[in-house]
């Protein structure tokens, strides 16, 4: 047998200064800034192409440089009414794309979250059952059931409407199976204990779940406002008002337009603008919210 | 403050399962009551069912002079604490005590002055900004309890409130609890499945065994006379030994060589439990008993002896001062300190 005895570890003299080049890092570094090239460089062909005039474009395609057009391509882009009536400018596509997409995160959000509440806190009699029902929508995304939809949106006369652009959307299961799963992670001794501290049901909902789940909500929001701005299909179909245009479909259409007016050459340019426009507000919201998300998933704890 | 009435209170589960046979209890004014019992007994069924969180089956329930059956928790005055804490994450220290105020239409300034009061009680004062996943297990602890204190209950509701700790917080925050609930005076209802809790917190204990009442009584009645073997080997540790002895003509045998030096009851059939204390028997003696020693236990402040005593697993405890041994060696049975039992209800005798 041997003695136990206390040994004591000399930790090595710490050594500042000097930086070795770990190779691990620059290898992790070459496969980001790689990556980041790849992704980044069709957006920034695509914004110095927008420099261009129409009819470079036309000739050349895609191009590499700057040329003085980059300003006007914007100006025309955002403010110049466009489409068979001129009723049409990219603000006002950009608004509508806008209200869609807040519509459709903060719509499903609500609904899921109260759907979700009503699932797990209550004790209804087909609770289970219900939840099943809602479960199943997700095997019949708008896309499947969209003539059915457009018939019953169409006859209740919401076509060409906010509304009628955002609510079929709405109805799917993601959020409630989501916001399901979380409300069940919360432990049944806070839900009693909230009882006891006089909390009804309502109080419960806004005092207690609805701030717990904010990590949750967060990440929702995201996905859901991306998947709404998104949208093309459902647009095309339930607006046929210029007026109502989003950007995602307004871009093609205003293509489309202007090559069929003859001997006009397509505004290349200004589509492009848009293009790029249509990308800014998803990206704002998810930098926004991304550190809003990690500062929650780090601070709480049920 | 108010005393509780158990009026055959009975709780049967939707699924069917009995958790709580019907169990009558009558709490006095100010007593801290320990519901105890091994896990799965119904302590917190019954806690529960107190609370108003759970429905009564069958019986009445009283607190103060009022039935309470089909109140709401929050109707009932009641506060409880709970084994994980049940703190509000997102809420400070503050506005967790304060909550349930708030949600009583209470005033700002008349929170304010009640949370700093139980802070104040409780040393949490630094706290009051903190979220509760800033705080170590002790002072989530102690947060749970000012939550209880700030609402002026007249019933406390214990549910393993220590079982998270760890072993010296757990008496430290043990004799606290006691300290505060004797202060404040307030009627509580104490759950555990520690017996060491139970005999040093409690001023009546009630001990269930698979959703019965086994005995209610002080720490001391149910030390020196428990009413069943079940709490006979529940409460103390180590537990009391149960010899099944043979009465025959008078005298209790345990085996051929065995013969208890004690008188057998009277009334019996031919056989009987006896229970003694670990700590009641002595090492040495005239020879007539003779105790296996296979294992000796060290404990710091006395030494556990395992063995055989007459071929039947056996216990003795020794001071530490005594020395200890293995090997066979005699004893001397306490003679008047024999608990008998009846061996097949389990029932004292
Ligand atoms: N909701 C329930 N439905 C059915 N049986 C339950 C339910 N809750 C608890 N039980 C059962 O009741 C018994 C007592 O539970 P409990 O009071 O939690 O025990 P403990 O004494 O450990 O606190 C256990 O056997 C448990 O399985
Ligand atoms: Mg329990």
């Amino acid at each position: 047998m041997t003695d136990i005895t206390e040994t004591h570890v000399t930790s090595p003299a710490p050594s500042r200064s000097t930086k070795r080049i770990r190779w691990s890092q620059v290898f992790d570094h070459t496969i980001l800034c790689t990556g980041a090239f790849f992704m980044l460089f069709p957006v920034l062909l695509v914004l110095m192409t927008t420099s261009f005039e129409d009819a470079d474009i036309v000739r050349n395609g895609l191009q590499f440089g700057f040329e003085g057009q980059m300003l006007e391509n914007f100006d025309a882009a955002m403010f110049e009414a466009a489409g068979f009536s001129k009723a049409i400018t990219g603000t006002r596509m950009l608004m509508n794309s806008l209200i869609l997409g807040f519509g459709f995160a903060i719509g499903k959000i609500v609904i899921s979250m109260m759907a979700a509440y009503a699932i797990v806190y209550f004790r209804l009699r087909f609770a289970t059952f219900a939840f099943w029902i809602i479960f199943t929508t997700l095997l019949l995304p708008l896309e499947v059931r969209i003539l059915p939809s457009y018939e019953a949106i169409q006859s209740l006369g919401l076509a060409n409407t906010y509304s009628g652009l955002i609510i079929p959307l709405i109805a799917s299961a993601t959020g409630t199976f989501f916001f399901r799963q979380f409300f069940r992670s919360i432990p049944e001794e806070l839900v009693e204990a909230a009882r006891i501290d006089g909390a009804g049901p309502i109080k419960f909902f806004i005092d207690i779940l609805v701030p717990l789940s904010r990590t949750m909500i967060a990440a929702i929001f995201i996905i859901m406002f991306v998947y709404g701005w998104n949208q093309y299909l459902w647009p095309t179909l339930i607006t046929t008002d210029e007026g109502m245009f989003t950007l995602v479909r307004g871009i093609k259409q205003i293509v489309q337009v202007l090559s069929q007016t003859g001997a006009m050459i397509p505004e290349y340019g200004k589509a492009l603008a848009l293009s790029l426009i249509a990308m800014i507000p998803p990206v704002l919201i998810v930098i926004f919210f991304q550190s809003w998300f990690v500062k929650g998933l780090t601070e709480s704890d049920k | 403050m108010a005393q509780v009435t158990l009026d055959r209170v009975r709780k049967t589960y939707p699924n069917g399962f009995e958790a709580v046979q019907p169990c009558s209890v009558k709490i006095p004014d100010g007593e801290l009551v320990v519901l105890v019992g091994p896990s799965g007994c119904g302590k917190s069924t019954l806690l529960r069912m107190i609370a108003g969180l759970e429905d009564i089956t069958d019986g009445a329930l009283s607190i103060g002079t009022d039935v309470v059956n089909d109140k709401d928790p929050a109707d009932r005055n009641i506060a409880m604490v709970f084994q994980n804490y049940a703190l509000y994450p997102h809420m400070s220290v503050a506005k967790n005590m304060g909550y349930g105020l708030k949600n009583r239409g209470a005033s700002k300034a008349e929170i304010d002055a009640k949370v700093q009061e139980a802070a104040r009680i409780l040393n949490l004062g630094d706290y009051l900004d903190r979220r509760p996943s800033q705080l170590s297990g002790g002072q989530r602890q102690r947060v749970a309890m000012g939550r209880a204190i700030v609402r002026d209950p007249e019933l406390f509701l214990f549910d393993e409130p220590l079982s998270n700790l760890d072993a010296k917080l757990r008496n430290q925050m043990r004799i606290e609890i006691r300290a505060l609930q004797q202060r404040l005076g307030v009627t509580s209802v104490y759950v555990t499945h520690d017996q060491v809790e139970a005999m040093t917190m409690a001023d009546r204990i009630i001990v269930l065994n698979a959703g019965r009442v086994e005995q209610i009584g002080t720490p001391t009645e149910i030390y020196e006379y428990p009413a069943s073997t079940f709490v006979a080997g529940f409460m103390g540790a180590p537990p009391m030994n149960l010899l099944t002895a043979q009465i025959f003509e008078g005298a209790l045998k345990l085996n051929e060589d065995t013969v208890l030096p004690i008188t057998a009851p009277a009334g019996m059939g031919h056989k009987v439990l006896v229970g003694l204390r670990p700590e009641d028997v002595r090492l040495g003696g005239d020879g007539s008993v003779l105790f296996n020693v296979e294992i000796v236990e060290e404990l710091g402040a006395n030494r556990l002896l395992h063995g055989k005593l007459g071929g039947q697993d056996f216990s003795l405890s020794v001071g530490k001062d005594e020395a200890a041994r293995t090997g066979v060696q005699p004893i001397t049975l306490p003679v008047a300190r024999v608990h008998f039992f009846d061996p097949d209800r389990g029932t004292r005798i």
